[in-house]
């Protein structure tokens, strides 16, 4: 029993477990999931005064239980990475440790805050909540991540034989 | 208790997104090169237990221990789930790392997803800036 909680949770009991997020936000706090507005809300609090209408119009109280629940996230990996695992997690590969890593990490990055909030959601909000409440805007949305990230996949085989 | 309950759910699906190595690069890279099926499985597991979680909510219309109506939010039809998405998906393929992520890869200890989430603040405030000039 220990050695399977110390080793990585198959998909079948993580898969499920991510699922219960979604009813446990709404039951016991009518919220609904979803992380990448966060992003919204930190750029909001760094520039208070912003003139720009998607900063200034951001309700930071509403918003308050967003950046609870990712500061949570950030604890609760400390606590599965301290206490729940037998070996180190290795989040990024070593190659990323590196001036072109952290490069492909700012500019990825980029793209995945810019592509959100357009999109207005991500993998927890569109992937997991939307689908699982049957949305269309959703169902497309997760469609675009994945042709975005197969093209992706698709030119980092072809330009650079797959592994960067 | 109010407030920290969303702290405590943030820990519970932090726990259970870094056991399921979902947060690691190698997983994300292993998806897109359909080397193994485990992000599709965690992703329709999660989606069908989802699914059955609003379903009864809908059904059962609770109240939350702190007698606040559960509201179950629909989002409206825009391009920019087209548009957006796709770029989302580049940069989730580049970084390994999809926003959930950024934020366990930084309590795990992995100090460079700060170069993610300073991208990602940078995609977001680029965005507000751009909102007016871009299809919706």
């Amino acid at each position: 029993m220990t050695t399977f909680i110390l080793n990585p949770w198959p998909w079948w009991i993580s898969g499920p477990l991510i699922g219960l997020t979604v009813g446990l936000l709404l039951f016991l706090g009518s919220r609904n999931l979803g992380v990448s507005s966060s992003f919204r809300h930190l750029c909001a609090l760094a520039f208070p005064k912003s003139s720009l209408p998607y900063l200034a119009t951001d309700n930071v109280r509403e918003a308050s239980w967003n950046l609870l629940f990712v500061a949570g996230i950030a604890l609760g990996a400390f606590v599965a990475v301290r206490f729940l695992s037998a070996h180190p997690v290795e989040f990024l590969p070593q190659h990323y440790h590196s001036l072109s890593g952290a490069l492909k990490l700012l500019g990825g990055g980029f793209l995945v805050g810019l592509g959100t909030r357009w999109a207005r959601g991500c993998t927890s909000g569109h992937a997991i909540m939307g689908l699982s409440n049957f949305q269309k805007p959703s169902l497309y949305a997760v469609l675009s991540f994945f042709a975005g990230g197969l093209c992706a996949a698709l030119i980092a085989k072809i330009f650079f034989g797959a592994l960067s | 208790m109010r407030q920290l309950r969303y702290l405590l759910m943030g820990m519970y699906f932090g726990i259970i997104l870094t056991k399921s190595e979902v947060v690691t690069w190698h997983k994300i890279r292993a998806m897109f090169y359909f080397r193994e099926p485990d992000l599709y499985l965690i992703i329709g597991s999660a989606v069908a237990v989802g699914a059955l979680c609003v379903w009864l909510i809908r059904r059962s219309k609770p109240k939350t221990p702190f007698g606040e109506e559960v509201t179950i939010l629909s989002t409206p039809m825009h391009k920019g789930v087209f548009y957006g998405g796709f770029l989302f998906g580049l940069g989730w393929f580049i970084t390994g790392t999809c926003p959930g992520p950024i934020y366990a890869q930084l309590g795990g200890g992995e100090f460079f997803a700060l170069f993610t989430l300073a991208g990602a603040l940078a995609g977001a405030y680029a965005f507000a800036w751009l909102k007016p000039k871009l299809p919706d």
